[in-house]
């Protein structure tokens, strides 16, 4: 008995210590953990333009203009936003499928003199909503949610709607 | 544990356990044998009834997304497999606690068994979450927190697969693999917050949140259903291998003490 106990206390001792020192780890390398940097991370921070670093954010309702070069090959100019800060993203290449206004975006690249950003990579970032169809439309005719101006409204909301609303032809 | 496995194999191998706490019950492999024998049957049906339930539903019967289309039916295997990931290396963990504190034998052999099948599951997960990301991110792979934590996950289960399997004795084989299972397991909590703590490419969760779910019930729904059956097949396949490696001792034993009596006889 008093050997389990004993092996029981070591367990406990080596978890406890192990625990602490990951945490520690963890929180010493946050900054490298983190997949993207914000528009008011990269505002604040200013990364010198030779490091390349990925941005991420919405797309702006309104921003996205897309353009055809001269060798035919598409291009897009975006503004990525996190709220209170925003910065205009150029891209030259096929955006995902996903890509759309209001969607989350992380982009890589380079931020240039003019403060702007020049991506070589972008990459649609889905949330954590998941909606049929018919849900999405129901919200989107009763004004409650336009998806270029952001995330869904709160889950509670509509995650029990029925999925043939009895106002179809009215509305 | 070879020893305490192998002395239930000969007749007395149904000698009660007077003072058996719970705990040790069932590390009479003659027991073990008996009890799951009946489960299993149970087991097997449920799991297929189950999951036929399940894949019908999400797969044909559920609706899709307003924007994924149709690719969000890759989550009814991906999230299941993911669950089974974490939820299985937790129990690695229990075995791993289990065997070093008790020194239970069959934890040892269960922890075993349950080692390749949970790095199965986690390869699945990789594989479907890839194929996922790839027309909805546009990329198949990224160094996020999540995909790296699940790859690190992915490779606990293989190093602990081969590495009890790497000794000539078993017992410090079954030692070895706990002490390792149990350092793994920080790396569990890092794999269910690291959508929290960082910011990735990989979305938060959807169900198990504070709030409510992000996920409308007829997507919800279906998910758990082929969550559940994912499940009970998990437990029926590393319950089944258990089995086959408690009866495959007893052979070995079995066939140790035949020829350890015709080499007497002969001698």
């Amino acid at each position: 008995m008093t050997r389990k106990k004993r092996r029981l206390m070591i367990l406990l001792l080596a978890g406890l210590g192990l625990g602490t020192a990951t945490a520690l780890t963890l929180t010493a390398f946050q900054d490298n953990l983190v997949f993207f940097l914000s528009p008011s991370d990269v505002l604040a921070q200013r990364p010198p333009g030779e490091r390349a670093f990925r941005l991420g954010g919405l797309v702006e309702a309104g921003s996205v203009e897309r353009h055809t070069g001269a060798d035919g090959r598409p291009s897009a100019t975006f503004r990525v936003t996190d709220g209170p800060s925003a910065i205009t993203v150029t891209y030259s290449g096929v955006l995902p499928d996903l890509f759309r206004e209001g969607q989350g975006v992380v982009t890589l690249g380079k931020l240039q003199p003019d403060g702007s950003f020049r991506a070589s990579e972008v990459l649609a970032r889905h949330d954590e909503t998941y909606m049929p169809p018919e849900v999405a439309d129901a919200l989107r005719r009763a004004g409650h949610w336009n998806p270029a101006q952001g995330a869904a409204p709160p889950a509670a909301s509509w995650n029990t709607a029925p999925r043939q609303p009895e106002g179809r032809s009215g509305g | 544990m070879d020893g305490r496995l192998n002395a239930g194999t000969g007749a007395t191998a149904a000698r009660p356990n007077p003072g058996g706490r719970s705990l040790h019950r069932f590390a009479n492999p003659g027991r073990f044998l008996r009890a799951t024998g009946r489960l299993m049957p149970i087991l097997w049906a449920a799991a297929l009834l189950v999951l036929g339930v399940g894949l019908v539903w999400g797969l044909v019967l559920s609706p899709a997304d307003w924007q994924q289309g149709e690719t969000v039916r890759i989550m009814y295997v991906h999230v299941p497999m993911a669950w089974l990931a974490m939820g299985g290396y937790t129990g690695l963990a229990v075995l791993s606690v289990m065997s070093l504190i008790w020194r239970h034998p069959l934890a040892d052999l269960t922890a075993r068994e349950l080692s390749p099948v949970g790095a199965a599951v986690t390869a699945l997960c990789l594989a479907t979450g890839s194929l996922w990301g790839k027309p909805m991110w546009g990329t198949w792979w990224v160094w996020d927190a999540r995909l790296t934590s699940v790859l690190v996950l992915f490779f606990l289960w293989l190093g602990h697969a081969s590495l009890v399997r790497s000794f000539d004795d078993p017992e410090r084989g079954a030692r070895a693999g706990a002490i390792l299972a149990l350092v793994g397991f920080v790396n569990v909590p890092i794999v269910k917050f690291s959508v929290d703590w960082w910011n990735t490419l990989h979305q938060p969760a959807s169900v198990t949140r504070l709030n409510a779910p992000g996920m409308h019930v007829d997507i919800l729904y279906p998910l758990l259903v082929c969550a559940l059956g994912f499940t009970l097949l998990f437990a029926a396949v590393v319950l089944a291998r258990t089995r086959a490696a408690v009866m495959e001792r007893r052979v070995r034993a079995l066939q140790l003490a035949r020829a350890r009596r015709e080499e007497g006889a002969a001698a």
